[in-house]
């Protein structure tokens, strides 16, 4: 590293000078060929995706489970499945899409996105990157391994001690998901320090942080609560398989310990993690908004400020999940008060997204219809969200399908939809080409009328008395036809992403026709080719204002003196985002999946035999010499460069 | 269409607050609804139209300006209505949190069990602490004191009718006020998921006039009458020299285990099984045949009874009045 300045110049440049140094990037940037290469990268756009499509891939798991479960109860009394399945199943649906779809889908999108957006050439720590992705595999592999094997965890996605604990539930089930946890929780804390190094020290020159674009706010205000509330988590998974396997008795009332203690830890974490997988939501929401709008987001700061102090009211709520747990009045209405008063943030939010449409020039394409979709939907989960922060009220709700019904408003609302916008709005990015209209309209309306038809019934069943979990109910207590319009409508949501799926497989099979900026993007990431080349930019630009792309400046300024022949990037300060230091980044390694691997033999083995720790620590102490061997010092292939003036 | 445990069907005091809370928010919460859609809704027709006329986005400080003074009102309204909604429920809050009346409250101890409920009425005479099981009954008019307990999991205790719930956590002792203000016959269910059969775990509640629950009250305190024909008696016999008497009481017989629910009166229960089977004679030859197939997952074992003896044990059991 050193602490030389660089120079700016003027682009465009020469065609032919242009081509060169393309050629002598991609050679210096790609991944090596074959199954090798891809083992063997630290691209954060090759590793973003690939967990993206996996994220995804668990999302259709989760999503046959749901089908499953709603089958099971289309009808009272019906004998499909049995409760030892059906709780495997719920159980399993939950975790999985909080922490193995949610979670990470958004990190990834941040881990692709936020490098082009902020106008650098990967992310800080590529090897830590590729290491984050292996430990989520392993971990997501083994719950769905557990599941086949008929050894899901089935203690409902929050495992409330002592019904999670070692004497009722005996068997390796809940072992799985405590691992799975801490597995999924090492890769969000990975890509958590990922994005806030990367944002913090790799901005392009000029893009103080009052210039970054929103998108990459969340992303990094999300980070800074996963490295806040994941350790929660973290720990209590620990403490929990440690009163499972070595007989402490942390959560065990008998011996001293506290089975309230888990629902604390947990709803610590718990109560933000909804917020870590919508705020990321409310930057995709402000980039499509402003794209479409043609015009910038209406108050930045008011935005940024409402999604800070979203952040820290969260950690102030989890009380709110524990109601019906012996606790004092007082305290009861403090959470109250701080759950009503994290509406205030979310609603300026949105009042600030309708004065943007109201004095834009707003097209309503597909990713448009997926914003607005969750205007409609979000706002009917947050409604019920305070709904369920009344004390009184809650006593009645919680527990009951009101439950799911109002946390599928709230996720598939406030997350999918934004998420699938920004699959529309970022998949010619991605992959160069464009997904049709009418197929994404489609699909957009089916999935609008499939959560309605499915989440509304549930507020009702709830009120009507209809205890969640539940594997059967009968004929008696009325609740059948809702059931089976819940089910319906989950068919719908089922055609609803088929139909993306087709979408999707058409636009692959077809030419790339998307173009550098389809859309007339506002951001950074449109000024490059689409598919983005494996460096990013040639040259990384100069911001002179918060919309990088709609600055009335002409050609984008453009900064040299990087070298073109090693893998280095433009370090900045982190305010001001003056050059600061060019900074060489690793070559494609294989030592993050052995040191991945090594984690997984640990936790894995560990259920079995706590030898597995010893033994772990080892190996994974090896992976990492192998990590930060030094690396042989490169012959130069180029003059230093110029001495700037 | 017919529901059996509506929230909005209130049949006591702390529910029937609950219930005008709720409806409180729904109106409320309708009203912003509509409001925000109907700004988005114009927001885009404007748009539309000016998109139309060809205009451009317009984002000069005048327009900025005007639009800050709309959020901020919006904010403002939003920030009013939360502050009453905060005092609105804060108030319901501590109206039912304590019983309302003079009236002497009446103890009842919950016990949740792995998927059944234990009761057990306290009184200042203790030859009057009274023991029952999946069948609750209180009187009219008179506030009752709920105190939760568990031995094993966490489960919650519930009467849709009555108030909201409450959670029964082992290591903690949970309290609860409740008060029915009319008779009725309500089923309740365990809330809080607990196993394999979290969806089998209810109880009947028969509220009723306190001198019908006096009446009850007494009739439960005594203990089982031995059975008087020969039919019954072998009954007993199969009762007290099988597994049966490993888990269950029966009053006034050797029968003493609290591992199950409590048989004493058993004739006298509208439902078996924790409230998830009429209680028929079929019924319970069925469940004590193999409960396996009824509640997949319950502590009972199957028994393998002859007819006769199945017979008799019938014929005792619903002597068990």
């Amino acid at each position: 590293m050193t602490a030389q300045p660089v120079r700016t110049e003027p682009a465009p440049r020469e065609q032919r000078e242009a081509e060169a140094v393309h050629d002598r990037l991609e050679r210096v940037w790609r991944n090596k060929p074959g199954l090798w290469g891809w083992i063997t990268s630290v691209n954060h756009k090759s590793i973003a995706l690939r967990s993206i499509i996996t994220a995804f891939a668990f999302f259709a798991l989760a999503g046959v489970e749901a089908a499953l479960i709603r089958v099971q109860l289309a009808r009272p009394e019906n004998s499909l499945i049995g409760p030892d399945k059906y709780n495997q199943l719920f159980t399993v649906h939950g975790s999985t899409m909080m922490f193995l779809f949610a979670v990470p889908v958004v990190q990834s999108v941040a881990l692709y996105l936020v490098p082009m957006m902020i106008g650098t050439r990967n992310v800080a720590f590529p090897r830590l990157n590729a290491f984050g992705y292996w430990t989520y595999l392993i971990g997501g592999v083994l719950l769905y391994v557990g599941l086949f094997t008929n050894t899901g965890p089935d203690q409902g996605w929050f495992s409330y001690p002592p019904l999670a604990g070692p004497e009722f539930s005996p068997g390796k089930r809940v072992d799985i998901w405590a691992q799975m946890i801490t597995f999924t929780e090492i890769a969000a804390i990975v890509a958590a320090i990922e994005i806030i190094a990367t944002v913090f020290k790799q901005r392009a020159p000029g893009m103080s942080l009052n210039r970054v674009p929103l998108f990459v706010w969340s992303m990094v205000i999300m980070s800074f609560m996963v490295l806040v509330a994941m350790p929660f988590i973290a720990t209590a998974s620990m403490m929990l398989a440690m009163d499972r396997l070595i007989a402490t008795q942390f959560f065990n009332p008998a011996e001293g310990g506290d089975a309230l203690l888990w629902q604390h830890l947990f709803w610590f974490f718990g109560h933000p993690e909804v917020y870590i997988i919508f705020i990321p939501a409310l930057g995709m929401v402000s980039s499509i908004v402003a794209t479409f709008s043609r015009r910038p987001v209406f108050g930045y700061t008011a935005i940024v400020l409402s999604m800070v102090s979203v952040a820290f009211l969260s950690f102030g709520l989890w009380v709110h999940h524990m109601f019906a747990t012996p606790l004092p009045q007082t305290g009861q209405s403090f959470f109250t008060a701080a759950s009503a008063m994290i509406a205030v943030p979310t609603g300026v939010q949105i009042f600030c997204w309708i004065a943007t449409i109201w004095s834009g020039r707003p097209r309503f394409t597909t990713p448009m219809l997926f914003v607005l979709g969750f205007i409609a939907l979000f706002l009917i989960g947050g409604l019920t969200g305070l709904m369920l922060a009344a004390v009184p009220l809650d006593l009645q709700l919680t527990d009951t399908f009101f439950l799911p019904g109002h946390i599928h408003y709230v996720l598939l609302g406030g997350m999918v939809f934004p998420l699938l916008g920004g699959v529309f709005y970022w998949f010619p990015k991605v992959t160069g080409r464009m997904l049709s209209e009418s197929l994404g309209k489609l699909s957009f309306w089916l999935l609008f009328i499939g959560v309605n038809v499915t989440f509304f019934p549930q507020l009702l069943l709830g009120m009507a008395g209809m205890p969640r979990r539940v594997y059967t109910y009968t004929a008696d207590t009325g609740w059948g036809p809702l059931n089976l319009t819940s089910t319906i409508g989950a068919a719908l949501l089922a055609l609803g992403l088929i139909v993306l799926v087709v979408n999707i497989a058409r636009a692959l099979a077809s030419e790339p026709n998307a173009g550098a900026d389809p859309w007339g993007g506002e951001t950074l990431e449109w000024a490059m080719a689409s598919p983005a080349p494996d460096y990013n930019f040639a040259y990384i630009p100069i911001v002179h204002g918060r919309s990088a792309l709609w600055a009335d400046t002409g050609a984008l300024e453009a900064v040299s003196g990087l070298r073109e022949d090693r893998r280095e990037v433009l370090q900045t300060t982190m305010l001001d985002a003056e050059p600061d230091a060019r900074h060489e980044h690793p070559d494609p390694t294989v030592t993050p999946l052995l040191a991945a691997i090594a984690v997984g033999i640990t936790l894995i083995w560990g259920i079995f035999d706590p030898i597995a720790f010893a033994v772990g620590g080892v190996l994974a102490f090896a992976a990492l010499i192998a990590w930060g061997w030094p690396r042989p010092e490169k012959p130069n292939t180029r003059e230093i460069m110029e001495v700037p003036q | 269409m017919t529901w059996t445990g509506s929230i909005f069907d209130t049949a006591g005091t702390q529910a029937e607050r609950i219930a005008r809370l709720a409806w409180f928010i729904i109106a409320v919460s309708t009203v912003v609804y509509v409001l925000v859609l109907a700004a988005t809704a114009l927001a885009t027709r404007r748009a539309r139209a000016r998109t139309a006329r060809g205009e451009l986005a317009d984002h000069d400080p005048a327009t900025e300006q005007r639009l800050g003074r709309h959020v901020l009102l919006a904010t403002a309204l939003s920030t009013i209505l939360l502050l009453v909604y905060v005092t609105v429920t804060a108030r319901t809050g501590r109206a039912i949190a304590w019983p309302t009346g003079a009236r002497e409250p009446l103890t009842i101890e919950v016990t949740g069990h792995q998927w059944w409920w234990e009761f057990r009425y306290r009184d200042s005479l203790p030859s009057n602490w009274l023991s029952t099981s999946n069948e609750l009954h209180i009187p009219v008019g008179r506030p009752v004191r709920v105190i939760l307990l568990s031995n094993d999991v966490i489960h919650s205790f519930w009467i849709p009718e009555l108030h909201g719930k409450q959670d029964a956590i082992p290591g903690h002792r949970n309290t609860m006020w409740l008060q029915a203000d009319r008779a009725g016959v309500w089923k309740a269910r365990c809330a809080e998921f607990c196993g394999y059969q979290h969806a089998k775990m209810a109880f009947d509640v028969v509220a009723e006039s306190p001198g019908r629950f006096n009446q009850w009250y007494v009739s439960q305190l005594a203990s089982a009458q031995p059975p008087t024909d020969t039919s019954a008696k072998h009954g007993e016999d199969v009762f007290m020299q099988r597994t049966c008497i490993m888990c269950h009481t029966i009053s006034g017989t050797q029968a003493g285990s609290r591992v199950g629910p409590e048989l004493s009166h058993i004739a006298t229960r509208p439902s078996i099984a924790a409230g998830s089977l009429p209680n028929t004679r079929d019924n319970l030859a069925r469940w004590i045949l193999d409960p396996q197939l009824i509640k997949p997952g319950v502590h009972m074992p199957p028994n393998k009874l002859s007819p006769g003896d199945m017979n008799a044990l019938l014929n005792y059991l619903e002597t068990l009045k």
